[in-house]
């Protein structure tokens, strides 16, 4: 049996296992979805999206649906829980209530799990949920969709600023046979609200497993979300995941995607700017080593005239890791006076690192400023003699400029605790990491 | 103890041989400037000193403190006392000035068997450091170079070698590019930072500085050797009559044997 008809089969299981209270329209969409799956199945080496990523790790694998899960301490939980922050934990894909937290929030504010949400806001649910990430053409988002049970669901009405980050976290807990799961999320942020979430992946244990998440991002008319990203599964686990924004008018939006973690990650990053004086940064870090593979795709679309979007992606590769950017912004025709630019950069520190790199432009309307750029390279043979040349050791030299290439990400991150974490994984990740430390 | 003793030093770059058969002899306490043309190899020299390593030594010795100079790492040279203020410093974004030094600091401290300095006495004696090249507080707290003006650059190159306080100082064109405040600003450190134990050697193509940092010894340096040397005298009359006649003298073939003045 191949694996696109084993996830089939699980389907049925999954939808009679599947209880509580579902809005017939989230049904109708898992049934659509499953199918669509079964047609389009996963992609082959040739397809344009999915060249230079190595899938046999997915196809070659048969994925149960995890089992219930019997809990974990505390302890387990410590390391991705940060101070200050509202705290919804999901573990396997499933909403985990003992350990979540979620403060006081102002009022009108929902953030609950997605399977209470559809039960209690069905509407909202019901009109957010499956809108804007599309699954007719990508296997990931098809799955995720027909296998949507659980998951967070941010909501934040008009006007309404959350102060405290939300902190996401997701955990993946291998069993004894692989398992997959399809965590799904929603962040709304409505007319002039304001919110900040932070949306973790890490790993409970060694032993191999997929998750496979699509976080949707609605944006009302000049609402503010800035959303983090940190991925740092082990690297047993397999990461597919779709980050799907959709902005009204003057509203702005900020992702950082930052990834250490999984043996075999893409990240579709797609924004689609549909109203006037729209900003829009997608930045993202990538750190990769061994025979990790880490596939970026960004898609950006200005529909409508007035929008800025700034993409800065930065890899970091090691030993025979590969890495893939493939970034296409996409003017329409009605899109006077964009302004967009992308960048990506690639620091090799081995010989045997890979990466392909495609910046792409489409370009519809006539005044715009568009800009693209991409570089691969070593480290600057002058820079680490210039350090040398003052005392540091070779090594910590190459650590110290390794660390500043990462830096203006690092700097770009706004929620202390995020940035203080990928601070102290470069401390720990870099040789003479304690040079760094004190140097920085 | 001879500071620096350079014999017969005869330098690669791929296949082009830059330096010639240099000899440099430098004593504690002394400022020797080395000027020349473009192309003389005086940036080389500076370079092999500090041990960059894609310049190839196919003849000589160089003797630092009465020690093989070139079996050392860059970083080694460092420790031991060796600092190569850079014709082009390099921007280093995320890491901070003044974190960085008290890293490079320690580094050669602890090479030197002394205790590594704690975060109060290092910003004290950064700060007394900071009067002598009059830095901006600033600078401090910014990314090495990034950012900073030509002059600041090199500025925190003279300040840089204040804080390492090294026995050998080369300045490779420190003074290159520089206002005339800028430039005394750089001189009046330098000048401060002479005492009987350190040495330095001014690496320039200007003898504008000269008349700021007032030298020991002058140097000409021509196609790979210094063909020339004097008191600072010298530099006057390379200024006034250029480099030609040198060049001359060296194109006669006679310049290597030729009796200084």
């Amino acid at each position: 049996m191949s694996t696109v008809e084993h996830l089939t089969g699980e389907y049925q299981k999954f939808v009679q296992d599947l209880s509580g209270d579902w809005p017939s329209a989230l049904t109708e969409r898992r049934r659509q979805a499953i199918e669509r799956f079964g047609e389009i199945g996963f992609p082959s080496r040739r397809a344009e999206q999915w060249r230079f990523i190595n899938l046999n790790p997915i196809t070659e694998t048969t994925f149960r649906l995890p089992e219930s899960f019997n809990g974990f301490g505390a302890a387990e939980l410590e390391p991705y829980v940060y101070d200050g922050c509202h705290q919804i934990v999901l573990v396997n894909g499933r909403f985990v209530a003992e350990h979540s937290r979620l403060g006081d929030l102002p009022e009108g504010v929902i953030v609950a799990s997605l399977a209470t949400a559809a039960a209690e806001h069905a509407e909202l649910v019901e009109r957010y949920v499956g809108r804007f990430a599309k699954f007719d053409d990508h296997p990931f988002v098809a799955l995720n969709t027909a296998f949507l049970r659980d998951g967070a669901f941010i909501y934040v009405p008009k006007g309404v600023v959350v102060e405290e980050p939300i902190n996401l976290i997701c955990l993946g807990l291998p069993e004894a046979e692989p398992v997959a799961f399809y965590p799904r999320n929603l962040i709304v942020a409505e007319e002039s609200a304001q919110v900040t979430v932070v949306e973790q992946y890490a790993s409970l244990g060694d032993g191999s497993y997929m998750t496979s998440p699509v976080t949707e991002v609605a944006a009302g008319a000049n609402a503010v979300i800035d959303h983090y990203k940190l991925q740092r599964e082990s690297t047993e686990a397999i990461h597919m995941a779709t980050f799907q924004i959709h902005q009204q008018r003057d509203s702005n939006v900020s992702s950082h995607s930052i990834s250490w973690g999984g043996g075999l990650v893409r990240n579709d990053v797609n924004a689609v700017l549909d109203g006037e004086g729209c900003e829009s940064t997608l930045n993202g870090l990538y750190m990769v080593e061994g025979e990790q593979q880490i596939d970026n795709h960004m898609r950006v679309d200005h529909a409508m005239p007035n929008c800025d979007s700034h993409e800065l992606y930065k890899g970091i590769l090691e030993g025979r890791a590969r890495a893939v950017f493939n970034g296409l912004i996409h003017v329409h025709k009605d899109a006077q006076k964009t302004d967009a630019k992308q960048t990506n950069r690639n620091l090799l520190l081995s010989k045997e690192a890979l990466v392909n790199s495609h910046p792409q432009l489409e370009i519809f309307a006539d005044d715009v400023k568009c800009t693209h750029g991409s570089t691969t390279g070593h480290l600057d043979d002058v820079a680490v003699f210039y350090l040398r040349s003052r005392g540091i050791g070779e090594e910590a030299a190459r650590s110290l400029l390794t660390y500043a290439f990462a830096a203006d990400i690092v700097e770009r991150i706004k929620v202390g605790a995020v940035r203080r974490e990928l601070e102290e994984f470069l401390f720990r990740r870099l040789p003479r990491g304690e040079v760094v430390r004190q140097a920085v | 103890m001879t500071m620096l003793e350079i014999k017969n030093l005869h330098v690669r770059v791929e296949d082009q041989e830059i330096i010639k058969g240099l000899d440099l002899t430098v004593n504690p306490g002394e400022v020797h400037a080395v000027m020349g043309p473009n192309g003389s190899g005086k940036s080389t020299l500076a370079q092999v000193l500090a041990g960059k390593d894609e310049y190839e030594v196919t003849e000589g010795e160089v003797r630092y403190k009465g020690e093989e100079l070139l079996e050392l790492a860059p970083e080694e040279r460092a420790r031991e006392g060796l600092f190569l203020a850079f014709q082009y410093p390099v921007e280093i974004p995320g890491v901070s000035n003044v974190y960085f030094l008290k890293a490079a600091l320690n580094a050669i401290r602890k090479h030197r068997g002394q205790e590594e300095m704690d975060a109060m006495d290092f910003l004290s004696y950064v700060r007394e450091k900071m009067s002598v090249v009059k830095m901006d507080e600033s600078l401090l707290n910014r990314p090495v170079n990034e950012g900073f003006s030509g002059g600041e650059k090199k500025r925190n190159e003279i300040f840089h070698l204040s804080v390492l306080d090294p026995t050998l100082a080369v300045l490779d064109e420190t003074d290159s590019g520089l206002d005339i405040d800028a430039l005394k600003i750089v001189a009046d450190g330098v000048n401060s930072l002479r005492s009987p134990d350190r040495a330095f050697v001014v690496i320039t193509h200007y003898q504008r500085l000269l008349n700021y940092i007032v030298p020991d010894k002058v140097h000409a340096m021509i196609d790979g050797r210094i063909v020339e040397s004097g008191g600072k005298e010298l530099a006057h009359e390379l200024e006034e009559k250029g480099y030609a006649w040198l060049e001359e003298r060296v194109a006669a073939g006679e310049a290597a044997s030729a009796p200084s003045s």
